[in-house]
């Protein structure tokens, strides 16, 4: 059954003013799981649908397939493999993995686990006799941003440069053509060639270079499927610098909030450090810190439960909202840091399940931690805390926290 | 006294008797623990040892990343077992309830389930099947003769039989740099299974890894010296190759011989039971203390119309010995269906091979996503106009796809186009060899009418 009947729920989420607490308007907009908008795009919202929709190939990630034209965002650079469909997306990440993961590259990971707690421990100590800190700006934002300019290649100090253009372009993420100034837009635009400027600068150098960082590899080493070009290796990079900070620094401030709102579970993590696996895992399904893929297309005609979504239309993901499903969790709003059966949607599902997923779960599991382990009794000072724009990518613009 | 009290009696102390102790085996005993059985349980297997995995047998085992030994399988919760091992079972009287072993040995039970799996199907000559250097791979100790055999480097290895297994173990010595030949009765490898435009990918994969592959032919005699040792085999269209190793992987035969006078229903294709893992007896009456699981197993799946299918998956085995443990210990209000989609995975020649449904219960088949060429697609099987079954080269992150629309009756072939479809992609005749050759390499099996005309004939005595 296609409805428009909640059309305002979308909106009301979308809205700064539910950023707190979003979760209320994402029960009631599972009570339509695939919701025609009045603008013409489809909002699937519950967790058997959402599967399905991520599992099928009719689903596109490249905003060309839409037939109402995207506000260009990426400002029609080569798009990265996260928006692209397969053969090509499939190459291109076969091509960064090659350089990150198995099989080719087992071991990157985990053998970064010294240097990551290195990393905290060492921002740990910078504010450990401070009476107050911001979680994020002291601690959840500057530790993955130093491990992904490292794992990159991408001098740390340039992080002032970069930090603003990627905020630009993380605003214009959600860049709606109805509310939004167009400068919000323009900005993005604007950022992402300084950006892409920024990296082209430094791959110039790295040909035929060897090291052992993410640039120079892709710049210098052949596989099976060749190399990628320049434009390739620019897109790609700019991906992972972006992902792989926007996304974590949210994962770990909404875990050390979600545990000051657990004093229970955080004292159990205190005392029994292995929790921190199955913890993460409930985390990234409880306050995960992407909340909506915004912009996927029909490629051709597909029924979604008895919903037919047109060829071109936009289809919004509410990954949040499926992981919060009754139908699929048990007691879902509860936080139960050793659920059992917890396939969440933290990382998406299908051919683009997060690529920087298994580096976002140990960062976090040592950053929280290590930070349960040396702050004593620490404490709220403002509940909910302010919260970033996006509603997207989501989580506290400051969560500042009191050692008593 | 109500059935629920009985049953609460039994659950206390009844007595369960797990006939094969292999994966089905182990599984269904864990899980009858884990369903509160507190009676004694008994766990007959015709081999020494705890119970271990065999997928690893014809890949990491050979490669000689894994040592024989250790594949044993993990136990996920103390059993509490008495293990009679060493001794096959060698009869099963429903009227005492008791299993027979074949020392003459009674084993008593209230509920017994049958796990006794398939065994390799030897070559047919016995002298020619003792020469040294012939093997067959189902067991630990013969992948560890095998791996051996191996590593001391042949100058060249003979496999007989191009389907899952066969294929596995050509690339396993082609990786290792072994001269390999391939023989095959079928018009290609994998063709039993998968059909013959698969086939056609697999021999040109074959070739493409420098295996001798040669289709359409008998292997007619094995060779030996004067040491009893392997030397040369002969063909049917009057060829012959030197070989010190010859690998028989011609599928297998499964274990049902003793329970031929039981009395239950007994055949080729294993034990016919229901979808809740009850075995039939003769009459086509189903037993309430009988259950069935794993390889055995024949059971009918509403999603096939019914047909009784064999399979020789390890997920399938792993899902039965769970439904019939909960269904041993509840009651009939409670008990569970076994209606899951098969689902099985090879990999060789450095591709990934993944299948969901039934392939063999198709009559065509079309390339749904990706490229042949490349090795990385996705073929979707159809039966009268519906999806059935689909198989992943190197692309298997689809496949919860494909599931859907084979638990659907989604139409086929699947009508949306994607952004990696195929240019030229038509449905074909999906192409299986008769029964004869897929009795062999199939590790699937679908019994009765069509698709591929495996019929069942009534033959009266005396007429």
């Amino acid at each position: 059954m296609t409805t428009t009947e909640t059309p305002d729920t979308l909106r009301r989420i979308l809205d700064h003013s539910s950023r707190a607490d979003p979760y209320p308007l994402y029960a009631e907009l599972r009570r339509t799981p695939v919701a025609l908008q009045e603008d013409g795009s489809y909002v699937i919202s519950t967790y058997r649908e959402l599967t399905g929709i991520l599992h099928d190939p009719r689903l596109s990630s490249d905003v060309r397939n839409l037939s109402r034209p995207m506000a260009a965002v990426e400002g029609r650079a080569t798009p990265s493999f996260i928006n692209l469909d397969p053969p090509e997306h499939d190459r291109l990440r076969r091509l960064a993995m090659r350089h990150f993961g198995p099989p080719h590259t087992p071991g990157l990971v985990t053998g970064l686990e010294p240097d990551l707690a290195a990393v905290v421990g060492g921002l740990i100590d910078g504010f450990a006799d401070q009476e107050r800190i911001d979680v994020v700006d002291d601690f959840a934002y500057p530790f993955p941003v130093t491990v992904i300019c490292r794992l990159l290649g991408v001098p740390r100090e340039d992080e002032p440069r970069f930090h603003v253009w990627v905020n630009a372009i993380i605003e214009s993420i959600d860049y709606d053509p109805g509310t939004d100034p167009p400068e919000k837009l323009d900005n993005g635009v604007q950022a992402t060639k300084d950006l892409r400027e920024y990296l082209g600068g430094l791959l110039e150098g790295r040909h035929g270079r060897p090291g052992d960082d993410l640039l120079t590899r892709l710049a210098n080493d052949d596989g099976p499927d060749g190399r990628m070009t320049d434009e390739e290796i620019i897109s790609t990079a700019n991906l992972l610098l972006i992902a792989g900070h926007e996304t974590t620094v949210n994962l770990i401030a909404n875990g050390v909030l979600t545990l000051l709102r657990h004093p229970e579970v955080l004292n159990r993590l205190r005392g029994e450090p292995d929790l921190v696996v199955p913890l993460v895992e409930e985390l990234l399904r409880y306050e995960p810190p992407v909340h909506i893929i915004p912009w996927r297309a029909a490629y051709s005609d597909i029924t979604v439960g008895d919903t037919v979504i047109p060829k071109g239309s936009q289809i919004m993901l509410m990954l949040a909202s499926g992981s919060r499903d009754p139908d699929r969790f048990e007691d879902p709003d509860r936080f139960t840091p050793d659920r059992r059966d917890n396939q969440h949607l933290g990382f998406g599902s299908g051919i683009h399940l997060c690529f920087g997923g298994p580096l976002a779960r140990l960062e976090t599991q040592i950053a929280l931690t290590e930070l349960v382990r040396r702050l004593e009794r620490p404490g709220l000072v403002v509940d909910p805390p302010p919260y970033r724009p996006s509603p997207v990518l989501r989580g506290p613009l400051h969560l500042y926290v009191e050692q008593g | 006294m109500s059935s629920a009290h009985t049953l609460q009696r039994f659950k206390r102390d009844g007595r369960v008797v797990i006939v094969g102790a292999s994966l089905a085996g182990l599984r269904a005993a864990e899980a009858l623990r884990g369903e509160g059985f507190t009676g004694s349980l008994t766990m007959i297997g015709d081999e020494l040892g705890e119970p271990y995995d065999r997928p690893p047998l014809s890949k990491q085992v050979l490669t000689g990343w894994v040592p024989a030994g250790g594949t044993t399988l993990p136990r996920r919760c103390d059993i509490d077992a008495e293990w009679l091992l060493g001794v096959p079972a060698d009869g099963l009287d429903l009227a005492a309830d008791q299993v027979r072993l074949a020392d003459g040995r009674r084993i008593p039970f209230d509920r017994m389930l049958i796990a006794t799996g398939v065994r390799a199907r030897p070559w047919p000559v016995e002298e020619e099947a003792a020469l040294d250097g012939v093997f067959v791979v189902r067991t630990r100790e013969d992948a560890d003769g095998l791996q051996r055999a191996i590593a001391a480097g042949p100058s060249r290895v003979l496999i007989i039989g191009a389907g899952f297994t066969g294929s596995e173990i050509a690339s396993v010595c082609r990786e290792r740099g072994l001269p390999v030949t391939v023989a095959e009765l079928g018009p290609a490898p994998l063709v039993g299974g998968l059909g013959a435009m698969i086939g056609e990918v697999a021999a040109d994969m074959q070739r493409a890894h420098g295996v001798d592959l040669r289709c359409g032919v008998r292997v007619t005699r094995l060779e030996g010296d004067a040491h009893g040792r392997l030397r040369r085999a002969h063909f049917s269209d009057g060829g012959t190759v030197d070989a010190e190793v010859a690998v028989v992987a011609l599928g297998g035969i499964r274990n049902t011989e003793w329970l031929r006078d039981s009395g239950l229903a007994v055949g080729v294709w294993g034990v016919a039971c229901d979808a809740g893992c009850r075995a039939f007896d003769l009459n086509g009456l189903v037993t309430d203390d009988i259950f069935v699981a794993g390889d055995v197993a024949r059971s009918p799946n509403p999603v096939y119309e019914y047909r009784f299918i064999s399979l020789e998956h390890w997920a399938n085995a792993v899902e039965q010995a769970e439904i019939a443990a909960h269904n041993m210990v509840s009651t009939q209000a409670d008990r569970w269906p076994h209606l899951s989609i098969p689902a099985f995975w090879s990999i060789q020649f450095g591709v990934n091979i993944k299948s969901v449904g039934v392939p063999t219960y198709a009559d065509e088949v079309v390339v749904a996503q990706g490229s042949v060429s490349d090795r990385r697609f996705v073929a979707a099987y159809g039966y009268q106009g519906r999806v059935t079954a689909a198989v992943s080269f190197n692309n298997a992150k689809w496949l919860d796809h494909y599931r859907r629309l084979i638990e659907t009756a989604a139409p086929f072939p699947p009508p949306c186009p994607t952004p990696d479809q195929p240019v030229d992609a038509k449905p074909v005749p999906v192409d299986f060899p008769g029964p004869t050759l897929l009795a062999q390499g199939a590790t699937v099996v679908v019994t009765g009418h069509d698709p591929g005309g495996r019929r069942v004939t009534a033959v009266r005595q005396g007429r």
